[in-house]
């Protein structure tokens, strides 16, 4: 068989298809995204300042799947237009194959990872997040980010297992100040380098999870190692530089989900060593910590839903954090807690729908407050309007540091 | 035997043929074998949904969905999953449910877009199903312990004999109506024509199975229409490519198949 045989044959196969009539599976869809910052005062000096608008977004996404009940793929390539910052780009958001083997399942390639039981709030969830897109107002599943990876799914019995190797280090995509204003520690015109583990067989990151569903309950527990996602950073005052890096992690925890009281609970919780600065010495590793999380959601009436979590994080070396902790850093509290709110109304036979999602830490004295109007004009067009208001008493908290962030946000979508 | 003897004795018999406990049994037994034959058909079922979603002003809204049920006991628990196929912005969510008589469903939901396995808190009795004029409960069914039933009449309708029974939730709370007419075919068992009425005793809701046909043996309703009198919207429910008795694995019902839908569902 010559070299172009299989292309010829593949083409020929294209064409049968074609020919039978089937539908080929092509869909995406067409968006336009755009926020705006409603606070004015920015700090001297941020880039950001120059910019009134966080986002600037048009949009067209291509999703071609096909499956079988052996195997498949699915690709997922997003074309879009940034206009605040005037270029155009490509972004693969997913592409892999599925093979599918009796009690096993391999899906090899750039997928989205998502597990736990947390309602934007992420313990045993370990995988890559875009912060810029979530706090700028893009939708929900832009907060997800692909990552290249070979996840394999055993089914044995009750109990499923699943591993997840990351051989490609993929960082969260964390708030920079050309378009954000945040706190910064650094004096101004530090120079920064960022540095990444690089793809090495020793840097492999490794996932698991053992789960399973009794009598309606779900349990899971989850084990990874590799790298905080957000990075530390170190200062050299007299090169005048700030060195990001993203120290080792290993993250050790497990979840119950199910029924109680006509509401849903949600348990989970989640030990963060961190394998670099075990003792807490060193102010610029992440100390290890632990991360828990309560929540209850139930519905009342036909389509009004209430969702509340207490999510905890607490130190585990607080003396050591504290002795090392450099002059003019604010001081966190041992054990930070934070308080989400969840309502969600449904009205016009679902085509419209009322949100709001409100953090608030009492220990941080801060809050996050993301209220959102969704109207569907028909089956492939909706719209949405938000907000993204974040403040608190220090703007050097958590969320009160992204108070000049303020936005309101825009989304249309056709899709097809 | 005396007079009075014969007093007590004729009251007796005639309380004793007192509709409501003479009839009632028959009511509830009717609406048992109606709930049997119109929830629990076959040991399993596969089945296309088209649905249509009508305005008063005539806006259209349109749901494809593949809908796969186990009965794990006949009457009692059951699984069911679905593969939404349209429109665009729910195409390839996948939907779960495990139900138990006598408490509430276990729910999950799967968003393909975020890779996310979620429960939904929901209730059943009120929420609709998908944007529709369908409450859970009118998909899946309602606790036959939850009524009381009263039967009515007999009625011909379309040419059926149908039992025309009533059915009043025992808690003042336990339904989004005060009670329920139904016309209950006595060849199939099916229900042909469903009146909700609302606490101030309007006709709120009314459901029609516009077709039934058999398959495999079992009646089977393959056009049905919920019209909500009250805002003027309809649901318009086909059926097609109906099968039972698949012999559908019990491990389908789980989350491995919720984040990679089966070929049965596609």
């Amino acid at each position: 068989m010559s070299r172009s045989a299989p292309r010829v044959l593949f083409l020929g196969l294209l064409l049968s298809a074609g020919a039978r009539g089937e539908e080929i599976p092509l869909h995406g869809f067409a968006q336009v995204n755009y926020a705006m910052r409603m606070a004015a005062d920015l700090p001297e000096g941020w880039p950001a300042r120059e910019r009134d608008f966080l986002l600037g977004d048009e949009r067209f996404q291509l999703e071609y799947t096909h499956a079988s009940a052996t195997g498949g793929f699915s690709t997922r390539l997003d074309l879009f237009h940034d206009a605040v910052e005037g270029a155009a780009r490509l972004d693969l958001r997913e592409a892999y194959l599925d093979l599918s083997a009796g009690k096993l399942d391999l899906r090899a390639g750039r997928q989205i990872l998502t597990w736990g039981t947390g309602d934007l709030v992420f313990i045993n969830d370990v995988f890559p997040k875009d912060w810029v897109a979530f706090l700028s107002g893009a939708p929900l599943e832009y907060l997800k980010l692909g990552v290249d990876a070979l996840n394999l799914n055993l089914h044995p019995g009750p109990f499923a297992f699943q591993a997840v190797l990351i051989p490609f280090f993929a960082p969260d995509h964390t708030p920079t100040p050309d378009r954000l204003v945040f706190f910064n520690p650094f004096p101004p015109g530090t120079l920064a380098e960022t540095l990444e583990p690089a793809p090495k067989r020793a840097n492999i990151e490794t996932a698991f999870r053992v789960y399973s569903t009794y009598r309606g309950y779900d349990l899971a527990f989850y084990a990874y190692r590799g790298f905080f996602r957000s990075p530390g950073a170190r200062f050299d005052p007299d090169a005048g530089k700030a060195t990001f890096f993203h120290p080792e992690l290993g993250v050790y925890g497990a979840s119950l989900q199910g029924a109680l009281l006509n509401g849903l609970l949600a348990l989970e919780g989640g030990l963060y060593d961190s394998c670099e600065d075990r003792d807490g010495s060193d102010p610029v590793v992440e100390n290890s910590h632990l991360r828990f999380l309560a929540g209850y959601q139930r519905a009342f009436g036909a389509d009004f839903t209430l969702g509340l979590q207490y999510y905890g994080e607490r130190l585990r070396h607080y003396g050591a954090y504290q002795q090392v902790l450099p002059p003019g850093f604010p001081i966190r509290d041992q054990t930070r807690s934070y308080l989400t709110l969840r309502l969600t109304q449904f009205l016009k036979y679902q085509t419209l729908r009322l949100s709001l999602f409100f953090f608030y830490s009492p220990t941080e004295e801060d809050y996050y407050a993301i209220p959102e109007v969704r109207y569907s004009f028909s089956d492939a067009l909706w719209g949405a309007i938000g907000g993204n208001l974040l403040g608190g008493k220090r703007d050097t908290s958590f969320f009160g540091q992204f108070d000049k962030n303020d936005n309101v946000y825009l989304t249309l979508r056709y899709g097809f | 035997m005396s007079r009075s003897g014969f007093i007590l004795a004729a009251l007796a018999a005639f309380l004793w043929s007192v509709p409501s406990s003479a009839e009632a049994p028959a009511a509830e037994e009717i609406a048992r074998k109606s709930h049997l034959a119109f929830f629990y058909a076959g040991e399993d079922l596969k089945v296309k949904i088209h649905m249509r979603l009508v305005t008063r002003d005539g806006k259209e809204r349109l749901r494809d969905l593949t809908m796969l049920r186990k009965d794990v006991q006949e009457g009692g628990e059951q699984k069911y999953f679905i593969c939404f196929h349209q429109p665009a912005d729910v195409r390839d969510m996948t939907f779960m449910v495990w139900k138990y008589p006598g408490k509430d469903d276990d729910r999950w939901l799967y968003m393909p877009a975020l890779k996310l396995v979620r429960r939904i808190a929901a209730d059943d009795k009120r929420s609709s199903f998908a944007g529709s004029d369908f409450t859970y409960e009118d998909v899946s069914g309602r606790g036959l312990e939850e009524d009381v039933y009263a039967l009515v009449r007999e009625e011909n309708l379309g040419g059926k004999v149908c039992d025309v029974v009533k059915s009043t939730p025992r808690a003042e709370k336990g339904a989004d109506y005060n009670y329920k007419l139904s016309w209950i075919d006595r060849t199939t068992l099916l229900p042909l024509k469903e009146e909700y009425y609302d606490r101030q005793g309007n006709l709120a809701r009314v459901f029609t199975a516009d077709e039934v046909k058999e398959v495999q043996g079992f009646p089977t309703i393959v056009r049905r229409t919920m019209t909500n009198l009250q805002t003027g919207h309809k649901t318009e429910v086909v059926f097609e490519e109906v099968r039972y008795d698949l012999g559908l694995a019990a491990d389908l019902f789980t989350e491995r198949y919720l984040r990679s839908a089966p070929p049965e569902a596609k």
